[in-house]
C-alpha cells in the first residue's frame, strides 16, 4: 500500500469567502518532496501520455525527490511554458492523475491515492518564479528573421507565442480586450489564478521578446490579409470559444439573468467586486442560481457567493444541474471547494422558464425534475424531464453557465478559412493548419470548449508546424 | 488614444454634449458609417460603446452627452489627455446603397449618430430627408451639418423654442402620409425609436434603428447587450447595432437598459458628478 497522498493546505472556507485571494496554498518544499517520493517511478509511465503537452512527469518528480528543483523546473519548461498556471488550473484528475497507475481501474476520474502531480508542478513552477530561473532562447537562424502574428492572448495564443519566441521568431500577439490573458483573466477568478502569477508568466513571455498589443481585434481593426501585407509570415488563431450559449427558455433576457461570461468578466476583468472604486457594476442577488455543472459554473457560483458575503447578504447561491454530481464536468476540487464555501447543489433540475416582476427583474425559475436515462454520446447518462413534476425556485439573480460557441468575428470576414457546423475552425489535425495557407489555429476555436492545457497542447502542435512552415520560406 | 480636439456643442442646465476627436489611425482607416468603438476613460473605467461620427486621417470623432458617470468622466478630459483604451471599429456597418427616398430621424445626441449615415446615403444617390428633434433649442446639435447632408431638413423641439413645437414623430407621420419613402433610419432615445417604429408600421416602410444597449466587452463575448428581435435573442454588439425597428422587443430593451440605474446614481453621487 502506498502512503496516503499529501494534502495541500487551504485557506479555511469561512475566511476565503471574504475576498478573492487564493484558496489553495500549495506545497511547502517538504510536502512536495514527500508527495513526489510516493511516485512509483513506473517503467512505462502512463501519466506522460495523459498530459496533453507530454511533460516528462516521471523525471521532474524524481528530480523533486532529489531536491533538484531547478532541474525539475527545466524538465517541465521543455514542454510547458506556464507551469505556475497549469499547476493551478489543469484538470489533472481527468488527465495525468487519472492515467496514474495508482488510480483505480474504470474510475471516472483520478483516485485520491494517485500522485498529486499538479501540486508538485505548481511547487516547481513557483520555485522557478521565485528564483528567477530563465530558459535560454536558442535562435534558429533559418527562421528567426520571420515575424508571426498570434491572434488572441489566451492559453492557446500565449503557448504558441512562447514556443516560437524560444526559437528566436519575432511574435506579436493581438488581443481584443484591454488586458492580456484571455479566459485566464476574464474567466478564471483570482482565487484560483492569482493575478500576480498570471502577470509573472505573461511578463516572462514578454522577456522572450513577445510583443502583446491590446485593444486590437483582428477581423475589425485589421484583417488577415493586412497582417500578411505587414510582413507577418504566418498567423496562429487562438480565438477561444467566445460566445455564451443560453438555455433558449422564456424569460432569459430578464434583468439580472447573466451569462457566466458576462458575470465573470464584470467581476474578474473589470473588478466589479470593487465597485464603486472600479466603475463597472454588477448586481448581487439575495437568492442566486447558477445553471450548469462545469468549471465555469463553479467559478461563477463561488464569485457570486463571495459578493453576497462581501456585501453583508446572507450567502444563498445554488448550482442547479440537470444531471447528478457524478456527471458534472467540473474539476472535483472545484466542486469540493464550492461545497466547503457554502454553495448549495440542486441536482436533476431542468429549467423551463424565468418569471420576472413588473420592472423586468427575474424572480423565479420554473423547472421540472429530471431522472437519468440512457447514456448519450458523451457517455454520461442523459437527463430526462419528468412530466408533471413542475416546481419553482426563487431567484433574484441567475447565471447561465452552460457553455460557449465559436466567436465568428474573424471567420465571418475571412471566407478562406473553412469552418464546421459549429462554426469552429477546421484544421489539419496533424499540423493545425487551416484551409488558408500560413494560417494555423488551436484551442477552443478548433476543439470547442476544452481546458487550458488542451488548448496549449494544440498550440504546441501548431507551433511545431509553423516552424516547419517557416523552414520552407526564404530566410529573412 | 490622445484627445486631439474637444468642443462643447451644447450646454443646457449643466447637460453638455461634447465632440471629441481622438487619435486612432487604425480605427480611422477601417471605420464605416454605423460602426462604433468601445472605450475606457481610465484603468478603473467601464467599457462603453460610442458611435464613430466621422473619421479624419489619423483620428475618429465621437459625440456624447454627459448623461451617466462614464460620459461625465470623459467630458472632463481635455486636449492631450489620453484614454486608457479604445477598440474598434465594432459592429456591422450600415447598408449603404441607393434606396431612393430616405428619411433620417435623429433625437438628442442621436443626431450625431445619423449624421455619418445621412452623408453616406446622400453620396450613394439617395434623396435624404432629415428630421431632428431636441428637448430645447440649446440642445440641438449638428443642424448645419445635417442640413448639408439632406435635401430637406425639419426640426422639432419639445418646448417649441425652435422651429416646430412637438416631436419628430409628428413630422415623420405627416411626411409618410404625403409621400412614399423607401427607408426610415432612426437613432435617439429608446422611447423615440419605439414611437418611430409604431408610426412607420402603418406605412409598411423599412425602418432601421441603431440600438444603444449596455455592453461590456462589445465583441460578442458576454451577451450583456442581448435584445429580442423577431422573437430571437441577438447581441447588439456583433449582430447589430442596427435592427429592423418593428421586430424589436422595446419593453425588454427599456428594462434591460435600466438594470444598473441605482448603481449609476450611487457612483455619480459619490463622485459629486450630478
Amino acid at each position: 500500500m502506498p502512503k496516503p497522498a499529501v494534502k495541500t493546505k487551504e485557506v479555511p472556507a469561512c475566511e476565503r469567502i471574504l475576498g478573492f485571494s487564493e484558496v489553495t496554498c500549495g506545497y511547502t518544499q517538504e510536502e512536495a518532496i514527500l508527495e513526489a517520493s510516493r511516485c512509483l517511478q513506473c517503467k512505462d509511465p502512463k501519466c506522460i501520455p495523459g498530459c496533453p503537452v507530454g511533460i516528462n512527469i516521471k523525471q521532474f518528480i524524481k528530480q523533486v525527490t532529489q531536491k533538484d528543483f531547478a532541474g525539475a523546473y527545466y524538465t517541465i519548461r521543455e514542454k510547458n511554458n506556464f507551469p505556475c498556471i497549469c499547476g493551478r488550473v489543469c484538470p489533472a484528475e481527468y488527465q495525468c492523475r487519472k492515467a496514474c497507475v495508482l488510480t483505480k481501474k474504470d474510475s471516472p476520474f483520478a483516485s485520491a491515492d494517485s500522485i498529486n502531480i499538479h501540486f508538485i508542478e505548481r511547487f516547481v513552477g513557483d520555485f522557478g518564479m521565485k528564483n528567477g530561473l530563465k530558459v535560454n532562447i536558442i535562435p534558429d537562424e533559418k527562421i528567426s528573421g520571420h515575424k508571426v502574428a498570434v491572434v488572441g492572448s489566451g492559453p492557446a495564443g500565449l503557448c504558441c507565442a512562447g514556443e516560437l519566441a524560444r526559437l528566436g521568431v519575432k511574435v506579436t500577439v493581438f488581443e481584443a480586450l484591454h488586458k492580456n490573458g484571455g479566459v485566464l483573466r476574464y474567466g478564471i477568478p483570482p482565487f484560483r489564478m492569482p493575478r500576480d502569477i498570471l502577470d509573472f508568466e505573461i511578463n516572462y513571455l514578454k522577456s522572450l521578446g513577445v510583443e502583446i498589443l491590446p485593444n486590437f481585434i483582428v477581423g475589425k481593426t485589421n484583417d488577415l490579409a493586412d497582417l500578411f501585407k505587414e510582413g507577418f509570415s504566418a498567423v496562429f488563431l487562438g480565438l477561444g470559444a467566445g460566445v455564451p450559449s443560453f438555455l433558449g427558455i422564456a424569460g432569459e433576457n430578464l434583468c439580472n439573468v447573466y451569462s457566466a461570461n458576462e458575470f465573470l468578466t464584470r467581476v474578474n476583468l473589470m473588478s466589479a467586486y470593487e465597485f464603486p472604486k472600479a466603475h463597472t457594476p454588477v448586481n448581487i442577488g439575495k437568492h442566486i442560481l447558477v445553471v450548469g455543472g462545469g468549471n465555469t459554473a463553479m467559478d461563477a457560483a463561488r464569485c457570486a457567493l463571495r459578493l453576497q458575503k462581501m456585501n453583508n447578504i446572507e450567502p444563498d447561491t445554488t448550482i442547479v444541474y440537470r444531471r447528478t454530481e457524478v456527471e458534472m464536468p467540473a474539476r472535483r476540487l472545484e466542486i469540493e471547494h464550492a461545497k466547503e464555501e457554502g454553495v448549495k447543489f440542486k441536482m436533476l433540475v431542468s429549467p423551463q422558464e424565468f418569471k420576472g416582476d413588473d420592472s423586468g427583474f427575474v424572480k423565479v425559475l420554473k423547472s421540472l425534475e429530471c431522472k437519468l436515462g440512457q447514456p448519450d454520446a458523451s457517455g454520461r447518462r442523459r437527463p430526462v424531464a419528468i412530466e408533471g413534476s413542475d416546481f419553482e425556485i426563487e431567484c433574484d439573480l441567475a447565471i447561465i453557465a452552460i457553455g460557449l460557441k465559436a466567436n465568428q468575428v474573424l471567420t465571418s470576414v475571412t471566407p478562406e478559412i473553412k469552418t464546421d457546423k459549429y462554426s469552429d475552425v477546421i484544421v489539419n489535425p496533424q499540423t493545425m493548419e487551416t484551409s488558408m495557407r500560413g494560417v494555423f489555429a488551436g484551442g477552443d476555436i478548433v476543439g470547442g470548449e476544452g481546458t487550458v492545457i488542451e488548448a496549449m497542447g494544440m498550440a504546441k502542435k501548431a507551433a511545431l508546424a509553423i516552424k516547419d512552415y517557416l523552414y520552407q520560406l526564404p530566410i529573412k | 488614444m490622445k484627445i486631439l480636439s474637444k468642443e462643447v456643442l451644447s450646454d443646457f442646465q449643466g447637460v453638455r454634449v461634447i465632440s471629441m476627436e481622438i487619435f486612432a489611425p487604425k480605427i480611422a482607416l477601417k471605420a464605416k458609417p454605423g460602426q462604433f468603438i468601445a472605450l475606457m476613460v481610465n484603468k478603473d473605467g467601464e467599457r462603453v460603446p460610442l458611435t464613430i461620427v466621422s473619421t479624419g486621417n489619423d483620428s475618429i470623432r465621437i459625440i456624447f452627452q454627459e448623461a451617466g458617470f462614464t460620459t461625465r468622466l470623459l467630458g472632463r478630459l481635455n486636449l492631450q489627455d489620453t484614454l486608457y483604451a479604445i477598440v474598434g471599429p465594432l459592429g456591422h456597418a450600415t447598408d449603404i446603397k441607393r434606396f431612393g427616398k430616405v428619411i433620417l430621424v435623429g433625437g438628442g445626441v442621436g443626431i450625431a449618430e445619423i449624421y455619418p449615415v445621412a452623408k453616406a446615403l446622400k453620396e450613394a444617390g439617395n434623396n435624404v430627408t432629415g428630421i431632428l428633434g431636441a428637448r430645447t433649442r440649446d440642445l440641438l446639435i449638428l443642424e448645419n451639418e445635417l442640413r448639408e447632408a439632406s435635401s430637406q431638413l425639419f426640426v422639432a423641439t419639445d418646448d417649441g423654442s425652435y422651429q416646430r413645437k412637438g416631436f419628430v414623430t409628428d413630422i415623420l407621420k405627416e411626411l409618410l402620409e404625403k409621400d412614399k419613402y423607401d427607408l426610415v433610419y432612426s437613432v435617439g432615445p429608446i422611447p423615440m425609436m419605439k414611437r418611430v417604429a409604431q408610426v412607420t408600421k402603418g406605412f409598411k416602410v423599412k425602418t432601421i434603428v441603431s440600438l444603444n444597449a449596455l455592453m461590456v466587452d462589445a465583441t460578442g463575448m458576454c451577451g450583456c447587450c442581448r435584445v429580442t428581435v423577431s422573437g430571437q435573442t441577438k447581441f447588439s454588439c456583433i449582430d447589430g447595432p442596427e435592427f429592423e425597428a418593428q421586430e424589436i422587443d422595446w419593453e425588454e430593451l427599456t428594462q434591460r437598459n435600466r438594470v444598473y440605474q441605482d448603481k449609476e446614481k450611487h457612483i455619480c453621487n459619490l463622485n459629486k458628478l450630478f
